[in-house]
């Protein structure tokens, strides 16, 4: 077990992350990267566009494998776990992807069915039901028969989300929660991110630069830099923006005002 | 001074006493009637050094791009040559434009560089590249064939719903297609038999030719060569849409494989279908036959169907659909592993699904060629 660098944490870690560098090929994006995410934050993961923080969420939930480097789950390294355990981890885990990525052939209750009935023993009713309860804490009850292709941008962001909660899940992972949604939706994604980690008690990972999402829900954050590839700053939004020693950080916080 | 307000562009470079080059520009300039030419300011510029370049546009009545791209075209020539630029002459709109448009240096590393033509290069870098798909391609059929075995042990899942919509898909909605395309080979190989059998008066035996020849060979291989273009190009199109939309992703972060999910079912679905669908374009092309033999050789169709029953053995039906059955695993394992292997954009999709068709028809022709040789070694 590595020694947590930054921590910040509530309680115990729930996501380590211990001197990963990612490259695609020979183009190093992100190297030594070193942070914890404790139990029951909302962490951001902030930066300019194209430093690599969608594609550091992509490392912590093995979509990349990263060339150096571990990630770990509690004190499991993700990196190292043989398939039946990844996939005991990924049990663990809900993402809600950036397009929302719902499965276009199937309804919203299928979508939400479908790991329902992958990793539980519920009948074809009780996950019918359950289905329904996930769109109803997501504002989206009634819709279960819809397509994807059926309700627009916000809701189809909702039932994603709705999706990834399905096996309530510990840890949720956002992709820029607000891209593509007007002020008042991502204001409501927001408020429902927190009161989702209040009542459910799960630790939240979202990767975004959108400032007022990030100073709305933020409890400890790390800020990747493009140029010098690495972690610049990590800790409370609010704080880096009033106390940050780095001209960057400040700039990024203020709008390009210093 | 000009006095009257001319209604064509001009372009004049004038250079003065004191060495100061002006270039007036006046009338409407517009991208329609195309840009300034840089030409005289060039030919000024490759002369002795003016001492600085100013503009007089007092009779410029319009301008938009076009007089920009000249002004940088002029301004970047000036800077080559240490000729200081007097922007004072122009319209306010146009010095803040040339000021925005130089206000960033060029990115000296951003412009793609055209790579050396060099052959032995070009030559290596495609060799890697074959391999990298090559692999990935045995990479797939590996993952393929685990996927069958958790199938046969009954850990594979898929929905049977799904399963069922695409044998429905490239099943049944194929058939009018396979009918159309059978009927009208068996018509061709008819008539193309014809010409050559009514010289010896041997008309009947177009029935044989178009038996065996459908039956054996042909049915399957049409009826391959329409699924590939059918059902190869919608699987890549299908998966390498749901990369685009990271649906594969998310089925990968629960913990769901793909290939099970998606690719198992798609390939069943064509296992199951295409010696069906063989066998039935095996009857349409007989029936195109026969409608030649009946209505062009004046054949009567008991006729023609007894001496096609004579020719045609089980053994040729059971080749014809084993061959059909192997295109199919071939069309759906092409087409999902060149969907699986799209880039993330709506282009890479289109690539995809060619390339689903083309390496589809190639491996069904390739092992047309293997078939042959095979049942020639075992007499059949």
């Amino acid at each position: 077990m590595p020694v947590p660098i930054g921590a910040h944490a509530n309680g115990a870690a729930a996501v380590t992350v211990h001197n990963l560098t990612m490259a695609y090929g020979d183009f190093v994006l992100q190297r030594d990267l070193d942070f914890t995410v404790g139990t029951g934050d909302i962490f951001v993961i902030m930066g300019g566009s194209g430093c690599g923080k969608s594609t550091l969420l992509r490392h912590l939930i093995g979509l990349h494998e990263p060339v150096k480097g571990e990630v770990f789950y509690g004190d499991e390294s993700f990196t190292r776990a043989s398939p039946e355990r990844r996939t005991k981890i990924l049990r663990r885990i809900g993402v809600l992807y950036q397009s929302g990525a719902l499965w276009s052939s199937m309804t919203l209750a299928e979508n939400i069915a479908l790991p329902l009935g992958e990793f539980t023993d519920l009948s074809p009713e009780e996950i019918r039901e359950v289905a329904r309860l996930k769109l109803a804490l997501v504002g989206l009850a009634g819709f279960e028969d819809y397509y994807p292709s059926d309700i627009s941008g916000g809701m189809q962001k909702r039932a994603g989300l709705a999706r990834a909660m399905a096996l309530d899940p510990d840890i949720l992972f956002f992709d820029e929660p607000g891209a593509g949604l007007d002020p008042i939706s991502s204001r409501l994604l927001d408020d429902l991110i927190v009161e989702l980690r209040d009542s459910l008690g799960a630790t939240i990972v979202i990767v975004t630069h959108e400032l007022a999402s990030i100073f709305a829900v933020a409890t400890n954050s790390v800020f990747l830099d493009a140029e010098s590839r690495t972690i610049i700053a990590s800790g409370v939004p609010t704080e880096l923006r009033d106390r940050s020693t780095d001209e960057r950080v400040r700039r990024f916080l203020r709008r390009g005002e210093t | 001074m000009p006095t009257a307000t001319s209604a064509q562009p001009e372009l004049t470079v004038q250079r003065a006493d004191d060495g100061r080059l002006t270039v007036r520009l006046a009338g409407p300039w517009s991208l329609g009637a195309g840009l300034p030419p840089l030409a005289d300011v060039e030919r000024e510029l490759a002369g002795p050094a003016p001492s600085a370049i100013g503009f007089e546009t007092e009779d410029l009545t319009t301008w938009d791009s076009s007089v920009l791209a000249f002004l940088a075209g002029t301004s970047k020539l000036a800077r080559e040559r240490g000729v200081p630029v007097d922007t004072a002459g122009l319209p306010e709109g146009l010095r803040r434009l040339l000021a925005l448009a130089e206000a960033v240096p060029e990115k000296s590393d951003a412009r793609a560089t055209k790579a050396e033509d060099d052959f032995v290069e070009m030559v290596g870098v495609r060799a890697l590249e074959a391999q990298r798909l090559f692999e990935s391609g045995l990479d797939f059929v590996g993952k393929l064939v685990l996927s069958f075995g958790r199938l046969l042990r009954g850990r594979a899942r898929f929905r049977g719903s799904d399963l069922a919509l695409l044998i429905q898909q490239s099943g049944f909605e194929a058939l009018p297609i396979v009918t159309l395309v059978t009927f009208l080979l068996g018509l061709i190989l008819a008539f193309v038999g014809a010409i050559q059998l009514q010289t010896f008066g041997a008309t009947i035996y177009v029935a044989d030719l178009v038996g065996v020849a459908m039956v054996r060979d042909m049915g399957a291989l049409i009826t391959g060569i329409i699924m590939a273009g059918r059902s190869g190009a919608a699987f890549a199109a299908q998966l390498g849409s749901m990369k685009v939309t990271q649906e594969i992703d998310a089925l990968e972060t629960m913990a769901i494989s793909a290939m099970d999910f998606l690719v198992l079912p798609r390939v069943i679905a064509l296992i199951l279908m295409m010696p069906l669908l063989t066998l039935y374009g095996d009857a349409m092309g007989i029936l195109g036959g026969g409608f030649v033999g009946v209505t062009v050789l004046g054949l009567s169709p008991v006729e023609y169907l007894l001496q096609t029953g004579d020719a045609v053995s089980v053994t040729h039906v059971v080749g014809g659909v084993v061959k059909g059955t192997v295109y199919g695993a071939l069309i759906a394992t092409a087409g999902c592993l060149r969907g699986l292997q799209s880039g993330k954009s709506s282009s890479a999709v289109g690539d995809a699904a060619t390339s689903a068709v083309v390496t589809s028809i190639v491996a069904i022709i390739m092992a047309c060629g293997v078939f042959a040789l095979v049942f020639y070694a075992l007499g059949i």
